[in-house]
């Protein structure tokens, strides 16, 4: 059972991060369950969680909206290697968010990056992953959270 | 522009300042960013072990140190700095919000502590309070 404000915390990781680093906060759209595998982004940063909770959370976006992201922060490199650091510094932040809410309860990955495929899920059966859709500027993302 | 032997053009003190951070948007992010005619970036490093090896070749009297980073962590990377430069002024900047990393930061020799993301005015206030 994920509880609502174990959720808040990755959410807001994820929203402070447009909203310090671009200066235009983003909206969050309604959260919906899935069971198996959500589908991905171009690009993905992931973390992997253990101790009190076992899983994996993971934020994923377009191209098209990093580019715009890192236009925002002033960088002139939209290569590749630029994309995937970007989506691991949003983990990074996540990750962050996540260490000084829930303490040492929580072991928390370095971020790792993924460049179009699906983070490893092991879900126990029955259980279900929390998608939150990120909205900003036109563009949508989508955070993951799989944890049991 | 600053001259080598650490005084400035007009005749105030300069520093230099090394970059170290991971994350190539971040280093440049923070060399963008930082207003300060005293302050010369005379390196950058990805990680601990480059870290030391620009340090022994600039002798900065400043730097910004990440935490989570490939090959030597921040934390150590700061305790081996303090160790070769003991007025070497530190400035953490990491994602790592927790206080137990920052003290741990600020046991083994930083002297600030700035949570990313963050503006470029929060940068600015930082080195500024690190400088004084």
């Amino acid at each position: 059972m994920l509880y609502e404000q174990e959720l808040k915390t990755f959410v807001d990781g994820t929203t402070n991060f447009f909203e310090v680093a671009a200066q235009q906060p983003a909206t969050i759209g309604s959260p919906y369950l899935m069971e198996g595998s959500p589908s991905v982004h171009e690009y993905t940063g992931v973390i992997n969680i253990s101790g009190k909770r076992e899983g994996v959370v993971y934020f994923t976006a377009p191209k098209a909206m990093l580019t715009v992201l890192l236009m925002k922060m002033q960088e002139n490199d939209f290569s590749h290697e630029t994309m995937r650091d970007l989506v691991g510094e949003v983990a990074n932040t996540i990750s962050g968010n996540a260490r000084r809410d829930f303490g040492r309860d929580f072991v928390i990955s370095v971020p790792s990056v993924l460049s179009g495929e699906k983070p490893a899920l092991a879900q126990k059966p029955g259980q279900r992953s929390f998608i939150i859709p990120i909205n900003w500027r036109s563009h949508s993302a989508k955070l993951v959270v799989s944890l049991a | 522009m600053s001259q080598n032997n650490g005084t400035a053009m007009d005749g105030k003190r300069s520093f230099k300042l090394l970059i170290v951070d991971d994350s190539n948007i971040m280093r440049r992010r923070i060399e963008r960013s930082q207003q300060f005619e005293a302050l010369e970036v005379v390196g950058t490093a990805g990680n601990g072990i480059e870290a030391l090896e620009m340090f022994r070749k600039t002798d900065p009297d400043v730097v910004t140190m990440d935490l989570t980073m490939p090959r030597m962590d921040g934390i150590e990377c700061i305790g081996k700095l303090v160790e070769m430069k003991p007025a070497v002024r530190i400035l953490v900047i990491s994602a790592l919000a927790d206080k137990a990393t920052a003290v741990e930061a600020m046991e083994k020799g930083a002297n600030g502590f700035l949570n990313k993301p963050f503006t470029d005015r929060q940068l600015n206030e930082a080195i500024a309070e690190l400088m004084r």
